[in-house]
């Protein structure tokens, strides 16, 4: 238990001491990706081995601070290679490492220093990657916020402190009034991470200046967006900068306790953070009078059940009393009237992350990253089409051209890159043609897109991007509480509408009436999930009307992806007239003679392909 | 000079209201709504009420409150072309089977879409199968005509503090429903039918018994007499052309007489009976050593609600049948040795009597004192059908041998009546004066609780008065805990009482108020103020109720004696 300002840097001097006397680590992603890869049993395995050849080996790592440090690291990013393992001092990168690798990895890396190249990366040309500064991936990030995901054991308070954890949180204590707090965050004009973009300082402002007590701190990690998964990363990889920003939070507009709201389809992060925030507890960071100092600040975690529409503000805040998860009307707004109906500072995780950054290190340092409007650094997770898919952190303003490519490696398999889908259902599709504008928020805004919490997927010219829209807005429709007239029936027409276009049944009228009803929905709807609900609609349309129009008038799919539009016919040189195709026919589509040939009834045929292999003759063809 | 805000192009003074909504409405301009009600919490999700600003932006007038030099339309080509849209989409969920639904005519999704021209739904109907839920003998919930405004809950959580239906799934596939959705008369459900009376459409409606009373009034061998509540004289008024609160009893007495009922009485009879019968038991209550108040029976829908939420409380509340049910007891058995089979309908301003009616309490031998209970709303489609131009009626008198009724009886409709009818059976004088200075004690107005203290030979009597159940039930949970005391708590679970009864036609706040103020000058116009004073009673006492008070005029509610 921390009584004061000295007894805590003096445990954390005692911790970068003991980490500098660390002669190797050996950190072992357990992100959520790697520990379904087994990241779990190489750990044991890891563990099992050091204690059998009695090499000396500092889990607990204070009482011990020598030897090898075995640590549960964050995500390492390249999740698709999992299990990663990564061998410090050297920055030795293994992937796929299974539990039958980890003995030769202690033999040759651990015991010897030496490399073990059939376990390495390799790059899309087949070159060899041994360290991870080797990979073009990680060349052109930036990991500011991520700095500590996959370099620290994720669930050790004291590994936190020995890369000068809770140092930001202690100089806003002690060294900052409430107002200076709020001052350089705004200075360092910071954004909110979690979509809209809001500026931070301001909303703090908002609620720090209102009279009405208690103040609550509310911590977004209700990431939704299909293919997101940049704040489960660091609730997982790295808890303890996330609460670091809240407990800032908390002292800078008065506030004394803090909720976290996490989906409960994050049990890692549940599970890390309840551990982070007992630590925070049994070490006196958490409760009453922190460390003397007279502030008191509390964490609550709470659980979603899997609505989409919790990661909303006013449906979170709901969602935390115990009511529905509705979003409510505005005014008044959640910095008035938020949770408990109480002013109610809401950020996401990754802008929390970023106050400790900032407080760390100052506004000036700060903005110097990213551009002008939009500072700092953004985590994207890059999904799709593309040689590197995981999680990335770039400066804000980086082109999209180089995110694909210099980062993302291009695309997978020597595919033509066509669109990319930003900002998850509620974002955009954009194209080549915005290949050169700078990822930041007012540049996608202009672009009719919006970073929202940071999901990119990339799709290559074998997408179908009518399909791509039917994907999100099936997404949206699901996912929309019903409260609002335009988003509960609007969505649900136009998921209708997109349903029918690609099994082949568009009508002329469709297009006009997606875009009457995503113009009425973006306008009308309640709440700014309904609004963006119609987005990847209305840009699909607007950069790839052919594709709606191959679809909607010629039944065609020209990405050859939408299998109802598929068409088989039998090729009348090649069929022998056996009458295979017939039998094999489900929905009696095919009809003919024995020895003379059959034909396929396009009308009844329902495309599912069970004719083809029964043909001898590879007489039954596909066409698009 | 005072704050203004321009609609339209034209300057409106900003006053005291809540929002903008209320100020476009306070300049004349009727902008369209679903969920929206001055008593209920904004809930905004119609999205109909949305206004341009002058950035071109939209706004929920329901939800942004008036600001001064701000700058609305509310009509713009654009809110046009979305408004129509939303009421598209709604339509197209919407089962429209507008010319046989029990609201064609009164529904504000068939108003709209007409107002706005609907001419064409583009979107193929996906509404529900119809399959109402019938198990309620007050209201039937029929989900294929449902627009998920929430109205129907709000009342029900907000007002009533009931918590019968809230909504349940989400996105399109949300529902209004009971929890784990049992049938609503398993639900704590007290069929008050406040939802009824708010929602917009057909999808909550009050159980119809019109059929039933046309059936029994056209049979040759059937007698048929009936009762008229106090309440629902002073609300037929709006739709039948005259003013809101008009006394129109004579009217409808003759209305009634033409369609074929061989008796028309008025039910306040039957409530200064109730009044007798109450103020003694109250005597005897204040002479036992109490803590806990008599509670007032006439209100049904305060009766299921003792009885679901309460029952600790049931064997306090007043033995005292209800007036319908006093006077149902005392007709059936008036006309008993009549020869022919007698039929009794009773008209209340109430979904719960219909409820109250089929409860096996009250009936003997089977058979019911009342058998049919129609609504103020089910008694105007009845004079409609019967093709009368009821403002060029004759009004008639009511018929004997109970036509002579008290002022006492009439303001049972009224939150605060019972209360001060009690009150002026237990004054030592029938004086005008005493009974101005009743009226002054603290019982009247609309507001939904009120607490006063009046002297009864040389005794402090501490009354509640409370209306509307959710204060009903916070003013229970007070005295149950022990932070209020009372002697008398009369309960009615409208909100003020009768005239805003479920059964009424809609009206907003304003109306109901000038309902009451009707009852009250009906109440002036009578010659006897107090029931006691009424000429007809001793002959009853002495007559057909003696010795057979306890069972025509009270009844148990208790578990173990009810049924």
């Amino acid at each position: 238990m921390l009584k004061s300002r000295q007894e805590l840097k003096d445990l954390r001097e005692k911790c970068e001491r003991a980490a500098k006397d660390e002669v190797r680590k050996i950190l072992v992603c357990s992100g959520t990706g790697c520990v379904a890869s087994g990241a779990t049993d190489v750990y044991d395995r890891f563990k099992g081995l050091l204690a059998q050849l009695k090499i000396p080996c500092s889990v607990s790592f204070i009482e011990d601070g020598h030897g090898v440090g075995l640590k549960r690291s964050g995500c390492q990013a390249l999740c698709e290679k999992g299990v990663l393992v990564r061998v410090e001092p050297e920055g030795y990168l293994y992937t796929k490492v299974g539990v039958d690798d980890c003995e030769s990895i202690v033999r040759e890396t651990i015991e010897q220093g030496r490399h073990v190249e059939r376990l390495a990366y390799r790059d899309n040309l087949g070159g060899l990657c041994k360290r991870v500064d080797d990979i073009p991936f990680f060349k052109k990030q930036l990991r500011l916020v991520l700095e500590n995901c996959g370099n620290i054991d994720a669930e050790s308070f004291l590994e936190y402190l020995s890369v000068g954890g809770y140092s930001s949180f202690e100089k806003a204590l002690f060294d900052m009034e409430p107002q200076a707090v709020i001052e350089e965050i705004a200075e360092s004009r910071l954004r909110g991470r979690g979509g809209g973009g809001f500026p931070t300082g301001t909303k703090w402002r908002q609620v720090a200046r209102q009279d009405l007590f208690p103040k609550y701190v509310v911590c977004n990690g209700d990431e939704g967006d299909p293919g997101a998964f940049m704040d489960c990363s660091i609730m997982e990889g790295d808890p303890h900068r996330m609460l670091e920003g809240m407990l800032i939070a908390g002292r800078a507009v008065g506030a004394s306790e803090g909720y976290i709201y996490v989906r409960a389809e994050y049990p890692l992060a549940v599970r890390r953070l309840r551990k982070a925030i007992a630590d925070l507890e049994a070490n006196g960071l958490s409760g009453e009078d922190i460390l003397g100092s007279g502030f008191s600040f509390r964490f609550r975690l709470n659980r979603g059940a899997g609505a989409f529409v919790c990661g909303e503000g006013s449906a979170l805040t709901a969602s935390i009393e115990g009511k529905r998860g509705f979003p409510r009307v505005k005014p008044p707004r959640t910095v008035e009237h938020g949770l408990f109906d109480k002013p109610t500072v809401l950020n996401n995780v990754e802008t929390f992350a970023n106050v400790t950054v900032i407080i760390g290190r100052g506004a000036d340092f700060y903005k110097k990253i990213g551009t002008e409007s939009s500072p700092g650094t953004k985590a994207f997770s890059i999904t799709g089409n593309i040689e590197n898919t995981g999680l990335i952190e770039v400066p804000l303003g980086m082109t999209l051209k180089e995110v694909i490519y210099d980062v993302g490696g291009g695309m997978k398999g020597g595919k033509r890159f066509k669109a990319v889908q930003i900002g998850g259902p509620s974002g955009a599709c954009l194209t080549e043609a915005h290949f050169d504008l700078p990822l930041d928020f007012d540049s996608l805004a202009k672009a009719g897109a919006m970073i929202g919490s940071g999901g990119l997927v990339v799709a290559d010219e074998d997408t179908c991007l009518v399909e791509l829209a039917r994907f999100f807005m099936n997404f949206t429709q699901r996912e929309s509480c019903g409260k609002c007239v335009p988003c509960r029936e609007g969505t649900k027409r136009m998921l209708m509408i997109l349903e029918r276009i690609v099994s082949g049944n568009g009508r002329p009228t469709d297009l006009d009436n997606l875009l009457d009803l995503a113009g009425t929905i973006k306008a009308t709807a309640l709440c700014g999930l309904g609004k963006t609900a119609p987005s990847p609609v209305i840009s699909t349309i607007t950069n790839f009307r052919e594709e709606y129009l191959a679809h909607i008038m010629d039944k065609r799919c020209p990405a050859h992806s939408c299998e109802k539009l598929k068409k088989y016919y039998i090729e009348p040189e090649l069929c022998k007239g056996c009458s295979k195709c017939q039998k094999l026919c489900p929905s009696n589509a095919i009809s003919g003679k024995v020895k003379e040939t059959y034909s396929i009834d396009q009308f009844v045929c329902s495309r599912c392909g069970a004719c083809v292999p029964g043909c001898k003759f590879m007489a039954i063809k596909e066409a698009w | 000079m005072a704050d203004h805000m321009t609609i339209d192009n034209i300057p409106v003074e900003i006053g005291s209201e809540r929002n903008i909504l209320e100020l476009i409405r306070k300049a004349g301009i009727e902008l369209p709504t679903f969920c929206y009600y001055t008593e209920l919490s904004i809930h905004g999700a119609c999205r109909m009420c949305l206004v341009e600003n002058e950035r071109g932006g939209l706004e929920a007038a329901c939800s942004e409150p008036p600001r001064p030099g701000h700058k609305v339309w509310t009509n713009t080509e654009r809110l046009r072309k979305y408004r129509k849209n939303i009421l598209e989409l709604l339509l197209a969920n919407h089962n429209r089977d507008c010319t046989v639904c029990n609201k064609s005519g009164d529904c504000r999704l068939q108003a709209l879409a007409l107002r706005f021209g609907i001419r064409n739904v583009r979107y193929i109907n996906t509404s529900y199968t119809p399959d109402p839920d019938e198990s309620s003998a007050s209201i039937s919930i029929d989900r294929s005509k449902c627009i998920l405004c929430g109205d129907c809950i709000r009342v029900c959580n907000e007002i009533q503090n009931v918590g019968a239906i809230d909504f349940a799934f989400r996105g399109s596939g949300m529902k209004v429903q009971t929890a784990f959705g049992v049938p609503v008369a398993e639900s704590p459900c007290v069929g008050c039918g406040q939802c009824s009376a708010v929602c917009p459409t057909g999808a909550i409606s009050v159980k119809n018994s019109i059929e039933a009373v046309w059936n029994d009034l056209l049979d040759r061998d059937t007698f048929v007499s009936v009762q008229i509540a106090p309440a629902v004289r002073v609300a037929i008024g709006r739709q039948m052309g005259l003013e809101d609160g008009t006394n129109s009893l004579g009217l409808i007495a003759a209305s009634l007489k033409r369609m074929g009922f061989g008796k028309v009485f008025d039910t306040t009879l039957g409530a200064d009976l109730t009044v007798e019968e109450e103020s003694r038991e109250f005597l005897r209550h204040m002479e036992r050593p109490h803590k806990l108040p008599l509670f007032t029976s006439c209100c049904p829908a305060w009766i299921n609600f003792a009885e679901k939420r309460h029952p600790d409380l049931l064997p306090n509340i007043s033995t005292c049948k209800s007036p319908m049910q006093m006077f149902g007891a005392l007709v059936k058995e008036s006309y008993r040795k009549n020869g022919k089979r007698h039929v009794h309908v009773a008209v209340m301003p109430c979904t719960a009597k219909k409820h109250e009616a089929i409860r096996p309490q009250f009936s003997r031998g089977g058979v019911p004192y009342v058998d049919h209970v129609l609504s103020t709303q089910e008694l105007i489609r009845m004079i409609q059908q019967s093709g009368q131009q009821f403002d060029r009626l004759e009004p008639e008198a009511v018929d004997t041998p109970y036509g002579i009724v008290t002022g006492a009886g009439v303001i049972f409709g009224v939150t605060g009546g019972v209360t001060e009818a009690v009150l002026r059976a237990l004054s030592p004088d029938g004086s005008n004066a005493t009974i101005s200075e009743m009226a002054m004690a603290g019982e009247r107005g609309m507001q939904g609780l009120k607490e006063f203290e009046v002297g009864y030979k040389g005794a402090t009597v501490r009354i509640a008065v409370v209306s509307g159940l959710g204060n009903a039930g916070r003013l229970v949970d007070d005295i149950k805990a022990g932070r209020k005391a009372f002697d008398f708590v009369e309960v009615m679970a409208c909100p003020g009482g009768c005239v805003s009864g479920a059964g009424q036609p809609y009206v907003p706040m304003g109306v109901k108020e000038a309902r009451a103020k009707g009852l009250y000058s009906v109440d002036k116009l009578l010659s006897y103020k107090r029931s006691s004073d009424n000429p007809l009673l001793e002959g009853l006492y002495e007559g057909i109720l003696k010795g057979r008070e306890h069972e025509l005029l009270h009844v148990s509610y208790l578990p173990e004696e009810g049924a």
